[in-house]
């Protein structure tokens, strides 16, 4: 086959998934009502996803708040702006950082756990028994995981922010002597409620997206062991790209 | 009721044009060899699956007709018992048992309770109730899977390869629990195996799947005195006859020297 010819193949099967995904999240959206309904399912995958997400989650934002600490004292001192060390933290963590960085580590801890989880029921006959116990699996597997990664994802994002706007005080105030108070008053109120909603609004869309995405290629994986390594790898490169790219969209949107 | 029904996977023609008959309140074997189609056959009759061509009908409906919300009614008066269990990983076996009680009634926990323990009783794992379906064995856990095709009571169960990996205690339990279902429940039952001498202890009726069709038809015994050469070498299981026990190969030598030469 010449190379247009792979080009045009690579092409339809892009366009074959796409419109698969796109289908695959409107029966979920159908059937998120009804989980609403059913706090009890929707809170365990809420826990799944999200409380089993907070170690990884706290301790990347701390670092990163500490990094963020020392890259931004030593460019500001450079211009005798150190006591806006606080501003940039804030706002690059809120606005940026929090939902990017916490949507690739979802996409790798939690992402990544869905997919096989859900793959692998796929491969045992879990949810084939569902379908003959006239149980929807689409309902009761699917839907309460994508709408347990949705709500923990910005939830995630916040305290990333929190822990990462604490280590950059750790560093910026401890280690190289800014002013605690300035560096908090000037957080204060540089920080105004549209920089929080631009981070809520991208890690609840980076939420549907990783969620969607490690739900989706779970549900669809090959029922074998292949598959299921093969869709888990699909989750996180897909996700990550994603996530990439809509950032960039979403930036460019809200500026 | 199954009528001229054709279905292939990748090429290859499982049914040919098979046509079978399930009457109410009996046992009926269905058996052939291993790839034979009889599970799916299991998959066609539940709809998991739809025939190329020809007709599936359970209680009189179409099943590939269908829309979701019939299909899934007409399922709940289904139970089927799976190969190897498909037991929820994520469930311990009491709740396994109780799960589609929880989704399709409003029991309360007391009764749901009772319910699963009288059914975890009849299979003999009531003191299993806690264990997850990692602590089961492969016998255990298709034990269990058949206390939760029982717990509501379906009009019709299929059991797939219900007696491989038994020990003889669980596997004369198991019997006497099918013949039980079936005589004082008058539950119809669909029992898929190659377990020729164990089906022919609770069979009122039974077929023989070879090639796509049906070869044979009646009880066990009658088809032990077939005369058939396809159904003889089935019944007697001799490797020689025309139901191949090779898989489709080239001439054996000529592929051992052609390797030996690459």
């Amino acid at each position: 086959m010449n190379s247009g010819g792979i080009r045009g193949n690579y092409l339809l099967e892009g366009l074959r998934r796409l419109g698969s995904v796109a289908l695959f999240l409107l029966q979920l959206l159908g059937q998120c009502v009804p989980v609403l309904g059913r706090p009890s399912l929707l809170l365990k995958q809420i826990y799944n996803a999200g409380a089993r997400s907070l170690i990884i989650i706290m301790l990347s934002g701390l670092f990163v708040g500490m990094v963020l600490g020392l890259q931004g004292y030593d460019l500001l001192q450079r211009f005798g702006s150190e006591q806006a060390l606080g501003i940039a933290a804030a706002l690059g963590l809120l606005r940026e950082l929090a939902p990017v960085i916490t949507a690739l580590l979802f996409a790798g801890r939690a992402g990544t756990a869905l997919t096989s989880e859900i793959g692998l029921m796929r491969a045992t006959d879990q949810l084939t028994a569902m379908e003959i116990m006239a149980v929807d699996p689409l309902r009761y597997v699917a839907a309460p995981r994508f709408l347990g990664g949705v709500i923990a994802m910005p939830l995630l994002a916040a305290i990333f922010s929190v822990i990462g706007l604490y280590g950059a005080q750790l560093v910026g105030v401890q280690l190289m002597g800014v002013d605690r108070g300035t560096f908090w008053s000037q957080t204060q109120g540089a920080v105004a409620l549209h920089d929080v909603g631009e981070g809520l609004v991208k890690s609840l869309v980076f939420g549907v997206a990783c969620s969607l995405i490690a739900v989706h290629e779970g549900y669809h994986a090959d029922p074998t062991a292949e598959g299921v390594g093969l869709a888990t790898t699909r989750t996180v490169v897909a996700s990550s790209v994603l996530t990439l790219l809509l950032d960039y969209v979403l930036t460019a949107a809200f500026l | 009721m199954v009528r001229d029904v054709h279905y292939a996977i990748g090429g290859h023609e499982v049914f040919k044009g098979l046509d079978l008959t399930v009457r109410r309140g009996r046992i009926t074997a269905i058996m052939g060899p291993s790839g034979g189609g009889k599970t799916t056959l299991l998959k066609l009759i539940t709809a998991q699956i739809v025939a190329d061509r020809g007709s599936v009908s359970v209680f009189g409906e179409d099943v590939a007709t269908l829309g979701r919300r019939s299909l899934y009614a007409l399922r709940q008066r289904l139970g089927l018992l799976f190969q190897n269990g498909a037991l929820l990983t994520d469930m311990d076996v009491f709740d396994n048992v109780a799960f589609p009680v929880r989704e399709h009634t409003d029991l309360p926990e007391t009764l749901i309770r009772k319910l699963v323990l009288t059914k975890l009783q009849a299979v003999g794992l009531r003191g299993a109730a806690h264990l997850t379906p990692a602590e089961l064995s492969g016998g255990m856990a298709r034990r269990v899977a058949l206390a939760r095709a029982i717990v509501m009571d379906p009009e019709v169960l299929l059991y797939d390869e219900p007696f491989v990996g038994l020990d003889p205690i669980s596997l004369g339990v198991i019997l006497r629990l099918i013949k039980h279902m079936n005589e004082a429940l008058g539950i119809t039952s669909i029992v898929v195996s190659h377990d020729v001498q164990q089906l022919a202890t609770i069979a009122n009726e039974s077929y023989l799947l070879l090639d796509g069709r049906v070869a044979a038809a009646g009880r066990p015994e009658q088809l032990s005195t077939s005369d058939a050469p396809g159904v003889r070498q089935f019944m007697t299981g001799s490797a020689e006859g025309p139901v191949a026990f090779n898989y489709p190969a080239p001439d054996y030598i000529t592929q051992l020297l052609a390797e030996d030469d690459e």
